[in-house]
């Protein structure tokens, strides 16, 4: 993606309204405070450019975007306990008093569903958020550094990249406790090299550039160069790992709830899938009360894979469709 | 050469890390193994805290050996191939229960992740040649949402439909178990029988990324300016794709080959646990639930083994796919 001349930006290349705000800054810090948000809300918009110009991204962040909301705003509207227990018979088909009928235990699967919502894309995305922030440190500072702490960290990479994460997470679970905390430590742990090594790669062929060069030369601290001015440029690569990272992060928190290695008093789609799987939900023929979650999953997991591809597409035009919209006017002057 | 010893270093640390993590990590949770056997022993009626002491030293825990010691110790019986003794399977040893187990994760897994690669590498060639047809873009957008499905649930509503409602294949156990397992026709038909849907299953749930990976690097291949040579010179088409394109957009797929067969020896656990089916990862979630500690950790290092393995056979195959690699270039 042409991202690298965003950051050396002059601030004049800074919308009016973001002035102010970049002003009010530290003097001696505003240069590179003013750079650093001049980059942010260029990637800000063009990633809007992007939503609305690209069909995947625009698709993707709609299911995405609906399910966030859902998560938000869903137990607030409904306000009912998930593991509310009614006595009386079990599982029932949809009907109009319970939208997707109920299990074995007389609970309303679509409340479920709805609280399960929040657990599992809460949990999705904070792991996802752990793993990024990994992999983002290791390969900045590795790529940045190169020498020995490139290959001190380059062998821990590549360490962590064999070491299989499910069951590892499921021994480690044993082990500690049987929290969903236990469990996104682990796959954080367990999924960050990947992301790591393209980073790495990517600020090895950045470390060389001009921009680089002269802020080392005009005294910047590592840190502040790896962090203000190679990370802006990097953006990109960064939210399309985060985005399928993400998904990964879900699919296995979900697989160890299937396995019965979540937290019970929880709901989540994993745990409502184990709780389906051993009450013999198959065997009821209870379609209503596993098919759901795991559609759910499936259906934000294609949301966020439509998000990535899209992302690729704008990195990499030569993936693009054939019919190519115009760019609006605005970015390729920002661009410029 | 020198990629090849690099690479070959950094699997030995990893082995190395992933037995240190297989001692270390009964050693720094909460409680010990002995202390959990000998309070089941205990629900079950009296025991002597003798029991606790045999357990311990069974366990080799709470000993008074310095943990370096016991360090020392623990790689010593690795070496001589000693795993320790399952508690579930007892007197059997974990090296036993594990080799009883292997063949049949072996045997279902690798054939149906190469059946996986093979198909959805190919068919994404297809799609890249055929790019922007209704075809490619039907294909695509269903598999980006097959790319994302979560393998237990793919595989309950395969046993539910396919199984249970149409019961047109077995979807428990690995063989038809009024068998005698051995090796004769009855026996072989139906594990295999036996085997369809599991491996269906995980074709389906891991054919998607293939595609799409192969689809993107052949879409990009396809517009490098040998491409274009090689139809000018008027080869066929079929020699294009295959000879030119495809031989070189495969490479990134292989590395991803190597890690996904990481993920898929661990992702057996799903497999099995969803079919019963008998194999190293039903035998590790049985032995979790029963607490059988040894048991669990040997599977574990074996998982880890394997996936090394693979990865440096994957390396290998690298060097005589890619000559960049052999002529000294390290990752």
């Amino acid at each position: 993606m042409s991202q690298s001349p965003s950051s050396p930006l002059p601030p004049t290349a800074v919308e009016g309204e973001q002035e102010p705000e970049a002003a009010s800054l530290e003097p001696q810090e505003g240069i590179t405070e003013a750079t650093f948000l001049s980059a942010l809300t260029t990637i800000a918009r063009r990633t809007w450019g992007a939503a609305t110009t690209n069909r995947k991204v625009a698709i993707g962040s709609s299911i995405v975007g609906f399910f966030v909301l859902v998560a938000i705003f869903g137990p607030l509207l409904i306000n009912q306990d998930p593991l509310h227990y009614t006595p009386g018979i079990g599982v029932k088909p949809p009907s109009s008093a319970h939208w997707l009928g109920t299990n074995q235990a007389n609970q309303d699967v679509f409340i479920q569903l709805v609280y399960g919502t929040r657990t599992s894309l809460f949990w999705a995305f904070l792991t996802g958020l752990l793993v990024l922030i990994i992999s983002v440190s290791v390969g900045l500072v590795s790529g940045y550094f190169g020498g020995v702490v490139d290959d001190i960290l380059s062998v821990i990479t590549n360490v962590f990249l064999v070491i299989p994460s499910l069951p590892l997470a499921i021994v480690a679970v044993e082990y500690f406790s049987r929290t969903v905390f236990t469990v996104a430590v682990v796959v954080a742990l367990t999924n960050w090299p990947w992301g790591a090594r393209v980073l790495r790669a990517q600020t090895l062929s950045m470390r060389g550039r001009e921009f680089v060069t002269a802020s080392r030369s005009s005294g910047e601290r590592p840190w502040r160069i790896i962090f203000f001015e190679i990370f802006p440029n990097e953006i990109s690569i960064v939210a399309a790992s985060f985005v399928t990272t993400s998904i990964q992060v879900m699919l296995a928190v979900a697989g160890l709830e299937f396995l019965g290695f979540g937290n019970s008093s929880t709901v989540s789609w994993g745990t409502m899938l184990y709780d389906a799987y051993n009450s013999g939900a198959l065997l009821q023929e209870a379609w209503w009360w596993f098919a759901p979650p795991g559609l759910c999953i499936a259906l934000v997991g294609a949301g966020l894979a439509l998000l990535n591809f899209g992302i690729d597409e704008l990195a990499d035009p030569r993936l693009r469709q054939l019919k190519r919209r115009k760019w609006p006017k605005k970015q390729r002057v920002a661009a410029a | 050469m020198r990629h090849l010893i690099r690479r070959l270093g950094i699997y030995l640390l990893a082995i190395w890390a992933a037995v240190s993590i297989n001692f270390f990590l009964p050693r720094l949770a909460p409680g010990n193994p002995a202390e959990v056997v000998f309070f089941r022993l205990s629900q079950q009626g009296s025991v002597s805290p003798a029991t606790l002491k045999a357990l311990e030293i069974e366990f080799g825990v709470n000993t008074t050996d310095p943990l370096w010691v016991q360090y020392f110790a623990y790689l010593n019986n690795l070496l001589h191939g000693n795993l320790g003794v399952s508690i579930q399977y007892f007197p059997s040893t974990v090296t036993e229960v594990i080799s009883q187990n292997i063949r049949w994760t072996l045997i279902l897994l690798s054939v149906s992740v190469l059946m996986s690669f093979a198909l959805g590498s190919l068919i994404g060639v297809f799609l890249a040649w055929r790019r922007g047809s209704a075809f490619d873009s039907l294909l695509s957008s269903m598999m980006m949402f097959l790319y994302s499905i979560l393998y237990p649930w793919l595989a309950l509503l395969a046993v539910y439909f396919i199984g249970f409602k149409l019961n047109w294949f077995p979807y428990a156990d690995g063989y038809d178990t009024n068998l005698i397992p051995d090796w004769n026709w009855d026996f072989i038909l139906s594990a295999a029988y036996h085997a369809i849907l599991p491996a269906l299953t995980i074709v389906i749930s891991t054919i998607a990324g293939w595609m799409l990976t192969m689809r993107n690097t052949m879409i990009t291949t396809l517009s490098e300016d040998y491409i274009m040579m090689a139809k000018a010179k008027g080869l066929t088409t079929r020699r294009v794709i295959f000879a030119y394109a495809a031989r070189n957009a495969i490479l990134p797929s292989i590395t991803g080959f190597a890690i996904a067969l990481g993920s898929v020896v661990g992702g057996s656990l799903l497999v099995e646990r969803v079919f019963s089916y008998p194999g190293i990862g039903n035998a590790l979630f049985l032995g979790i639930q029963a607490k059988d500690y040894a048991l669990a950790d040997g599977i574990l290092l074996l998982v880890i083994v394997a996936t090394v393995l693979m990865n440096l056979i994957v390396d290998l195959l690298y060097a005589v796919l890619d000559p960049r690699v052999r002529q000294e270039r390290s990752a």
